[in-house]
């Protein structure tokens, strides 16, 4: 939905700027990603493209922003002095966490995947980071090839810039299986945390009863894969291994995080025999562990407003819970109303700024 | 009081044989094939039975109707029970195999069970992964009166909306069945969008993500416009996650709604209108006044039905833990009067004579 024009000299819901945990540096084409591409892999681009897992595209209800394409022509969400100008200042953006959703992640060709990621990191840091000092990154990872992600962390995880590392929501093994293990090592060396971003697929069809229809099947599941993600790092014991390891959940909404927690401990209440590494219950870690980003909410009807209390009361804590806009996207939210008026300045002001500024250990 | 899920275990494939043709006994007998065995239900885990469940002689717990009247129709004073076969018809890949043993399965429900027992109703076992045959048997046995129910496994080799299922569906309509769709199945494709998770423990909790995926199918697809007196109960799918479910799938419909314009209405009131859940598992948070809160989001005091899962284990008693909570009147209606109303208790044979017991018969 697009953000609507706001008088720009109106306060924040935080008073002390904002803190976004999900902005989107696009690529106008593959080949902005050129400069940073060998001769070997620009060549392989021109004579084979990038492929993808063939078969598991849902086209998007419709492109980014109208009111954000810049006047260049370039596409939305890729000149970051139009972002600058057109979000960041707009809405007195203390800091924004770029998610650059590109090719990486899923190549069949794990080489391809890995030098793309080496290329997508190097673009973020000469072209957004170096530039806007106001904004930090994701690091994009070829997690499928977790030797070659290890190497990548260890290129670029000196540089602070870099806050997590990038999955996208839907890889091919659930995300605590042991294969990505070494990658969570190399975080917790590097203080990363673990970001895993809605959408796309690496392989699987995009539900647990197979290949859905329509598009916005895509956009109603995120939550499900995002609930098999992280009932898999709990089970695997993912957290009792690296107790520092942190996952920050985005754009996957969070109303589903109470029920999932019932769930979760009373099926190992049941079922902790065949888990019997996992000691405490689940609920604990995910507590412990998973932060969310707030867009898109899951949002009761406008009649009942107290379900949102509720919803709150039931999943404990405000402490987690990280405002993300999602700009330059359709579904986007707005700082302006991204949240319901009625909270407290006090959750707000946590939602807004509080929370993502103490995880992310920002002064 | 009606119970929705109470389980009747095929003993072993041998008891299948007096409702087989030859050509599958001797298939069955040259390959030494045990069934389609790819069970839900690890034979000795314990959500697999209760410990007073267990049957001494080896044949698992659930296929004793002694011990089922002796635990459960007795004691409870149930009035009416479904039957829910969960023999693994759907993981077979060979069609005609498929089909002669959900013949047998059916077949062996009427003689073994609900000729020897007036309280029971049951589900027909259909190959749901061809919905062609799948409806073929459904016009076989869908109008003997004590069929109630079509079971569909939640795992399937597409979302139960697709297209693919309109024959299926045509025929449950055509016959004034429930659709239930019950825990489990064995499809081939992975259980969750994000692949194979290690634990069965992950399995279990995750079958609400696979539910949830399905609801949106059913609803996106359009599925109750065209069959509109279409019910359909979720069995052993948990309902605490359905709230939250349902804001999000309104919030999605209301921004997409043009990818599917036959859906008329908001999805929450569409699976209010059809769609029924039983209690058991609870998936309840420990405090009951938050459990309660989730049940008014439902927005209807009639979505839910009582089920003992018999011989099934989870974590809680839902009568202990949630029914006893409840106002008298709202008991009631979980405990029989949601499901009387839902099912069609006492059909009148209308499609002629059942065949039944076809040795020998056609493959």
């Amino acid at each position: 939905m697009a953000i609507p024009q706001v008088d720009v000299t109106r306060k924040t819901p935080t008073g002390r700027g904002i803190i976004d945990c999900d902005v989107h540096n696009e690529l106008d084409s593959d080949r902005d990603l050129y400069p940073y591409l060998s001769r070997r892999w620009r060549d392989h681009i021109d004579a084979y493209g990038i492929r993808y897992y063939t078969g598991s595209f849902y086209p998007r209800f419709m492109d980014h922003r109208a009111d954000a394409w810049p006047p260049s022509g370039r596409r939305a969400g890729s000149e970051v002095a139009f972002a600058r100008d057109h979000f960041l200042n707009r809405y007195d953006i203390a800091c924004a966490i770029l998610n650059p959703l590109t090719p990486v992640g899923r190549q069949p060709n794990l080489e391809l995947d890995a030098a793309l990621a080496t290329a997508v990191n190097d673009w973020q840091i000469a072209e957004w980071l170096d530039v806007e000092p106001r904004l930090r990154a994701s690091m994009v990872i070829p997690y499928e090839d977790p030797p070659r992600a290890v190497e990548e962390i260890k290129r670029r995880g000196a540089d602070k810039r870099f806050v997590q590392v990038l999955f996208l929501g839907r890889p091919h093994e659930p995300m605590g299986r042991r294969k990505y293990w070494p990658i969570y090592e190399a975080c917790s060396t590097y203080g990363l945390h673990v970001a895993s971003h809605a959408f796309f697929s690496a392989g699987n069809p995009i539900t647990g009863a197979g290949h859905a229809s329509y598009y916005i099947e895509d956009h109603i599941g995120p939550p499900q894969a995002m609930q098999a993600n992280i009932t898999s790092m709990v089970a695997e014991g993912v957290f009792e291994h690296f107790p520092t390891l942190n996952v920050v959940s985005v754009e996957n909404g969070f109303g589903w995080v109470p029920a999932l927690m019932w769930r979760l401990d009373g099926s190992w209440k049941l079922l902790r025999g065949e888990v019997p590494h996992l000691k405490r219950p689940p609920s604990e870690h995910i507590r412990e562990h998973l932060y969310l980003s707030t867009q898109p909410m899951e949002e009761p009807p406008r009649s009942k407003p107290r379900y949102f209390e509720q919803l709150l009361e039931h999943y404990g804590y405000t402490d987690r819970l990280m405002f993300a806009s999602d700009y330059p996207h359709w579904d986007g939210d707005s700082p302006e109303h991204a949240v319901p008026a009625y909270l407290s300045d006090e959750v707000k002001r946590r939602i807004f700024f509080e929370n993502a500024r103490a995880l992310y250990r920002f002064t | 009081m009606i119970d929705c899920d109470l389980h009747n275990e095929v003993p072993s494939v041998q008891a299948l044989f007096p409702y087989l043709p030859t050509h599958w006994i001797e298939h069955i007998e040259n390959t030494r094939f045990k069934g389609p065995i790819d069970t839900y239900y690890p034979p000795s885990a314990p959500v697999t039975a209760r410990p007073d469940c267990r049957l001494p002689d080896g044949r698992p717990a659930g296929s004793s109707l002694e011990r089922l009247r002796a635990h459960v129709l007795d004691p409870l004073g149930i009035e009416y029970g479904i039957l829910n076969c969960t023999y693994a018809i759907d993981s077979l890949h060979n069609p005609d195999q498929a089909v002669a043993l959900a013949q047998a399965v059916n077949d062996w429900q009427v003689a073994e069970w609900l000729e020897a027992e007036p309280r029971l109703r049951a589900s027909l076992v259909v190959p749901v992964q061809i919905p062609a045959l799948a409806a073929q048997e459904i016009d076989r046995m869908g109008d003997h009166p004590g069929f109630v129910q079509v079971l569909l496994p939640a795992r399937a080799e597409h979302p139960y909306g697709s297209r693919l299922y309109h024959p299926l569906w045509e025929a449950i309509a055509r016959h004034d069945l429930v659709a239930g769709i019950h825990f489990g199945g064995a499809p081939g494709n992975p259980p969750t969008a994000t692949g194979w998770p290690s634990f069965y423990f992950e399995e279990y909790a995750g079958m609400a993500q696979v539910f949830a995926s399905q609801v949106a199918s059913l609803v996106v697809e359009g599925v109750f416009e065209l069959y509109p007196t279409l019910r359909v109960a979720l069995i052993e799918s948990g309902f605490t996650w359905l709230p939250t479910h349902m804001w999000r799938c309104d919030k999605e419909w209301h921004n997409l709604r043009r990818l599917v314009p036959w859906v008329k209405r908001p999805p929450s009131e569409y699976m209010r209108a059809h769609i029924r859940l039983t209690i058991q598992p609870l998936d309840a948070p420990p405090d009951v006044r938050q459990l309660l809160e989730v049940v008014e989001q439902l927005g209807s005091d009639e979505m839910l039905m009582y089920a003992s899962d018999y011989p099934h284990q989870h974590e809680a008693d839902p009568r202990e833990r949630f029914l006893r909570h409840l106002p008298e009147t709202v008991t009631r209606k979980i405990e029989s009067e949601n499901a009387r109303a839902f099912y069609n208790w006492e059909k009148s044979m209308r499609g002629g004579e059942i065949r039944v017991g076809t040795r020998g018969g056609g493959t």
